[in-house]
């Protein structure tokens, strides 16, 4: 029998409460990086996955989420990290991509395809609208490809003039 | 060596190496946007090459990690092509050289989501979304400043003429990549070159660059360890801590 007091739901409920450390109004569940929370005999084990293959902030998700369940009271954490299947914003819960909004940073606007095989994202075709999250205007343009981090591009609004990050589709 | 070793190591050390690469320009990017997407890309080149050599040294089983790999090999271990070890030059050579290996890695990581080795299917997967980024943004830019002023384009065909010869050697496929087409590891060789050639073709015509000839002579020997002294320098900086202080760990 396991020594766990904890269910699987009750871990989950939990890991909603840790902060992505780059962008701490959404949870690491929000954001879709925790994929599985199982039980190894006493162990609890979090199966998470990189946003981007370079993301720096998994070492400060992993020990986060070692952080916060020890803190209540699972005394082994073991953190597996997975690749496949690849993280894809479309995990990204609807609350996390209103906490983005509310937050300044523009969710993604659309559903990430599958481009591989594809060969469509290579070339830039018509670029998505992005609405801006500050005034709510369409009229916003790209800035640059790549914002403060590698998950966000940066824009502007021609309305309200302020520039934002867009967090991209990926 | 096993072959499939060799062939991840050339994968890990050409991310690695050009990741290298543009970390040196990290603070010096000619404008903003500039800087950040090329440290951003650097940083998922690192990411990936984490993932191709920790795979390396699993297979290989003699207790080398990803860190070992990177830090304690010599130049001619280093199985890097010898594109990304052409130097940053003006902003024209770091972009052509950038365009020539995005459009290159693209269609390879393309072909290996297809790989018949489910790890490395993986790896593919993972990375083509974030190579897909940096062809678009690579492309984009090399028609910005080819169709640009009479300097920008000057300086872009310049940059173009002199990196060609270092875009031939991604197809000249040896034994160990033969052996990877062979196990349904890697795509075979004619599909990929002709994907390479007809992207550069649409790109460099809109970009009003002239393409030099796919039959020109190419510089070869970087994926068999041969390479210029460049790769020493790139190598002297990046391994000098560990040299310097072996077992150094963060």
């Amino acid at each position: 029998m396991s020594a766990c007091a904890a269910s699987v739901e009750q871990v989950w409920d939990w890991l909603g409460e840790v902060a992505d450390p780059e962008i701490p109004v959404i949870s690491v569940v929000d954001l879709g990086i925790v994929r599985d929370v199982r039980f190894d005999n006493d162990a609890c084990v979090v199966t998470i996955t990189p946003t981007y293959s370079g993301c720096p902030a998994m070492k400060v998700i992993a020990d986060s989420v070692t952080e916060a369940l020890q803190a209540h009271g699972i005394e082994q954490v073991r953190i597996d990290s997975r690749l496949s299947p690849a993280w894809t914003t479309d995990w990204m819960s609807e609350a996390g991509k209103a906490a983005l909004k509310g937050y300044g940073i523009a969710p993604p606007v659309q559903q990430a395809i599958d481009i591989s095989g594809l060969h469509a994202g290579i070339r830039r075709r018509a670029t998505p609208q992005v609405d801006c999250p500050n005034c709510g205007s369409p009229h916003t343009q790209l800035t640059s490809e790549f914002g403060s981090t590698p998950c966000k591009a940066l824009y502007k609004c021609l309305d309200c003039r302020e520039p934002f990050d867009y967090f991209k589709c990926h | 060596m096993d072959a499939k070793i060799d062939y991840l190591l050339r994968q890990g050390d050409n991310a690695l190496i050009l990741s290298q690469q543009l970390c040196q320009l990290v603070g010096k990017g000619p404008a903003l946007e500039e800087d950040m997407a090329l440290s951003n890309v650097a940083l998922d080149l690192l990411g990936q090459t984490r993932m191709w050599l920790s795979y390396a040294g699993e297979l290989e089983g003699q207790g080398r990690d990803e860190d070992r790999l990177a830090f304690l090999r010599d130049a001619q271990d280093y199985r890097s092509c010898l594109l990304v070890e052409q130097p940053n030059g003006s902003y024209a050579d770091t972009l052509t050289r950038q365009f020539l290996f995005d459009t290159w890695h693209y269609f390879l990581m393309d072909g290996l989501t297809r790989s018949s080795d489910e790890r490395i299917r993986e790896i593919a997967l993972k990375s083509v979304k974030e190579v897909t980024y940096h062809l678009r943004r690579s492309g984009d830019l090399v028609v910005r400043l080819g169709d640009g002023t009479d300097i920008s384009r000057a300086k872009m065909q310049a940059a173009l003429d002199a990196l060609w010869m270092y875009s031939g050697e991604m197809f000249l496929y040896d034994a160990v990549d033969q052996q990877m087409v062979e196990q349904g590891v890697a795509p075979a060789v004619d599909g990929l070159r002709q994907q390479f050639l007809g992207h550069m073709a649409e790109v460099l015509a809109e970009a009003t660059l002239v393409m030099p000839s796919p039959d020109a002579w190419m510089q070869r020997g970087g994926k068999q360890g041969r390479h210029s002294e460049r790769l020493g320098f790139i190598l002297a900086e990046m391994q000098f801590l560990q040299r310097a202080y072996p077992g150094a760990v963060w």
